[in-house]
């Protein structure tokens, strides 16, 4: 549904998030054994889950948030909520900022924004009706009287596709679709302005899936409603949203309206991701690329752009002048040796398999020679330092938080992109 | 065609429950040819994994094959003949149970579940589990069976395989242990693996991985494969032939493009068009009414009728049978009384007044209710 998003102050803003995780938390975090007297360390670790977030959500507009499992999207959205503390950084709805709020205040500041989750089973208690679990959010608000909860609870199951003579069924008598359904009556009762979405639809049946969806679009247009949508099938978001956020280990790497950021992805990772979604089509072109290794580990993220050590775009240090191809291939050399995934050790052979023979020139020829006599004399985690701070660390993609913002080529006045390659424009 | 590597003919697979017989597979027939990717496609419910449960006989009480035969490659893995006193008793042929465990799971029919965590045992390292598999179903000795083990690893693409070997299930990603646990399917060279929503589990980045390690494997050892799977997209970029199950029946079974590009059976169909797609902007969905109805008390006539948008009068009584109608060369198989030659008056039939066809308000909402889980359809 492609909706002008509202003019004016956005309902929701979202400056600078930083959501952390303290690692300590336990008896035993936060030691790590040594191998050197004491023999046991502790130290502060951080799970670093969202990281300098910013975006802001207008009225009546589905923002959409997409990511890989682990990069940080639950978190997000639970922080935006306040159901999380945030570490940093501020969230301002309609004007006021959550993070100064608390106690009653942020009670009745919720009446306003509602959450559904993506598991429509354990998100209703099984020992109560569907008819009161509608009412409880009112119940908690204090809004109206008994009689008026029980007919708006039974106006709103209608409202969401159920019968209103199911008021008194319990949970389990109802199918994943239909709980859902329940849970979208229960965020709406107190007549919210903002939901967040979480995976409403992953754990549906395809078919289910549609009906759900469409649901939701009819409720959006009926009640001005805003949502904040999080899925990891971009399928889903691709259909749901208006504007689309990516997210990898705990950033945004790129946003921008949804037709813009679909078929005009600037951002490597976005590339990546939409090359490997299969299409339900057996004559679509086969996928170019596939993304290689994994996500990294959040507590330790990558320096500057963290999307670095997977890039197939990783920008060529200044120091050097190889050509293209040469460039790539000493990219790949330096993240063989890292991930240790390849056995070959005479340098004849590795020269092969990597360089495909080339002689580089000038100080990158020597580095990597010298690469290859460590590997020979199996030292591979000298080799691996070598390379790694002789290429993938001088990278500008390694020293500096990318954020930078395109003309949109398609759709949108905003194209937000956390890459160097767009340091230029 | 050579000949196929496994048929399975009318098989039926029941589940005796207090509340009555659930007819969970419910007289399924198909091929596999060696070397192919066959998918088995439908919505949970459907009967997919009893389906595949059942080939490998590892269907447990209450549940029992009740008819059917399956047979692989010159083995009888499933068969029933008469008995003496009229009752329907295991042929012959059949193997027995030890048979089956001594030479048929894992070694020539190995099977790949969706849950890679629950597969692996998570107080033995992955290598020890791959080894001690490797030893018992290959006769080979220890230290042989570790170097098999590792070259498996490898073979799979899992980095720095000798070290990797020593580490415990739960240091691995969810992708690296889908790996071993395909390293594991083909490392008795199995000529058949079942493969059970393998990559549902997974983020799309590693989703395209393991397809394309698939792939590759494919390519090498020529396994033919089962692929069972509720995603459209996956079967359009990996399957040969494709076989959709509705409520315990395969309703249309075809090669995969004449599948997606000449679709036969309205299900197919309304799968299709519910999908949400990311090459391109749709702007509203065409879901499926309803949803499935139980299978221990299915419609009359053809079971899709209750939500099928062609619906007419003839189809609450007739059951059709998938018959072949392909117009080309490749067979096309579709259980629809739409197609003439069912010939049962199709045609002439008035539709019928169901929400599906447009032909019934339910009075609710435009998406309408879904039917009730009581087994009631509408």
């Amino acid at each position: 549904m492609s909706r002008t998003a509202g003019e004016g102050e956005p309902i929701v803003r979202v400056e600078n998030l930083r959501k952390y995780y303290n690692n300590e938390s336990g008896l035993l975090g936060g030691f790590t054994v040594d191998n050197e007297f004491p023999f046991i360390r502790r130290e502060s670790s951080y799970v670093k889950a969202v990281e300098n977030v910013n975006f802001d959500i207008h009225r009546g507009e589905t923002l959409g948030l997409v990511g890989e499992s682990g990069c940080g999207k639950s978190t997000l959205a639970r922080t935006v909520l306040r159901l999380l503390d945030a570490t940093d950084g501020s969230i301002y709805f309609k004007g006021t900022d959550l993070t100064d709020l608390d106690g009653e205040e942020l009670r009745k500041t919720r009446k306003d924004m509602q959450m559904i989750f993506q598991d429509p089973q354990s998100s209703l208690d099984p020992r109560m009706k569907v008819g009161p679990i509608v009412e409880e959010p009112m119940k908690a608000h204090g809004m109206l009287d008994p009689e008026g909860r029980e007919a708006r609870a039974k106006e709103l199951l209608e409202k969401v596709g159920l019968d209103p003579q199911h008021y008194n069924r319990y949970p389990h008598a109802f199918s994943g679709g239909q709980r859902q359904r329940v849970n979208l009556a229960r965020a709406l009762s107190v007549n919210p302005d903002f939901i967040v979405c979480d995976e409403p639809v992953s754990a549906l049946d395809v078919s289910i899936q549609a009906q759900v969806l469409n649901t939701m679009q009819e409720l959006q247009d009926e009640f001005n409603l805003t949502y904040l949508f999080i899925a990891h099938d971009l399928s889903v978001i691709r259909h749901i949203s208006d504007r689309v956020a990516v997210m990898y280990l705990g950033q945004v790497v790129e946003l921008a309206d949804k037709e813009e950021l679909f078929e005009n992805p600037q951002h490597p990772y976005t590339q990546a991701l939409l090359d490997a979604i299969p299409a339900p089509d057996p004559r679509a072109a086969d996928r170019r690329t596939v993304l290689r290794g994994d996500v990294p580990s959040p507590i330790n993220p990558p320096s500057g752009c963290r999307f670095r050590t997977r890039c197939q775009k990783l920008i060529q240090p200044e120091a050097y002048d190889l050509t293209e191809d040469e460039w790539r291939r000493v990219v790949e050399f330096q993240r063989a040796v890292k991930r240790r995934n390849f056995e070959e050790r005479e340098p004849s052979a590795v020269r092969s398999r990597f360089l495909d023979d080339v002689d580089l020139r000038g100080e990158a020829g020597r580095i990597v020679t010298d690469a290859i006599d460590h590997i020979a004399a199996d030292r591979l985690d000298e080799a691996e330092a070598l390379l790694t701070e002789s290429f993938a660390d001088q990278s500008i993609c390694a020293k500096e938080e990318p954020m930078y913002e395109i003309a949109p080529e398609l759709a949108g006045d905003r194209h937000v992109v956390a890459c160097h390659l767009h340091r230029g424009d | 065609m050579t000949t196929p590597l496994l048929t399975v003919d009318n098989l039926k697979t029941q589940f005796f429950t207090e509340d009555g017989t659930v007819r969970a597979v419910d007289g399924i027939s198909f091929d596999v040819y060696p070397g192919e990717i066959v998918g088995l496609v439908g919505e949970s419910g459907a009967g997919k994994s009893v389906a595949t449960s059942s080939i490998l006989r590892l269907v447990d009480s209450p549940g029992e094959i009740v008819d059917g035969t399956i047979t692989f490659k010159d083995k009888t893995l499933f068969g029933l003949e008469e008995g003496p006193d009229g009752e329907p008793r295991p042929s012959e042929e059949m193997l027995t149970e030890e048979e089956m465990r001594k030479q048929v799971r894992g070694r020539e029919i190995a099977i790949i579940f969706q849950d890679p965590m629950e597969s692996l045992n998570p107080v033995f390292t992955v290598g020890g589990q791959l080894r001690e598999f490797i030893e018992l179903n290959r006769d080979l000795p220890k230290e042989e069976a570790k170097q098999e083990a590792i070259d498996m690893l490898r073979e799979v693409g899992i980095p720095d395989p000798v070290n990797r070997y020593e580490e415990y299930p739960h240091q691995f990603s969810g992708g690296m242990r889908q790996r071993v646990l395909i390293a594991m399917a083909i490392a008795c060279r199995p000529d058949l693996i079942i493969a059970d929503e393998p990559t549902t589990a997974l983020d799309v980045t590693v989703e395209g991985q393991i397809l394309e390690l698939v792939a590759e494997l494919q390519e090498k050892y020529d396994t033919a494969f089962i692929w069972v799977t509720h995603d459209m997209s996956v079967v359009a970029e990996i399957c040969d032939r494709v076989n959709v199950m509705y409520l315990g029946e395969i309703i249309e079974q075809a090669h995969v493009d004449d599948l997606f590009y000449n679709t036969k059976h309205p299900y197919t169909q309304a799968l299709l068009n519910s999908i949400p797609r990311p090459d391109e902007t749709i702007e509203e969905l065409d879901p499926i009414k309803g949803v499935m109805p139980e299978a221990i008390n299915p419609p009359s006539g053809c079971r899709f009728h209750s939500r099928c948008p062609e619906a007419r009068e003839v189809c609450q009584r007739v059951h059709p049978e998938p018959r072949d109608l392909a117009e080309g060369d490749r067979p096309h198989r579709a259980a629809c009384v739409k197609y003439d030659v069912f010939d049962v008056g199709y045609d002439a039939s008035p539709p019928l007044e169901t929400e599906a066809t447009g032909g019934f308000s339910a009075g609710l909402t435009q998406t309408g209710p879904e039917a009730e889980t009581d087994g009631g359809d509408r």
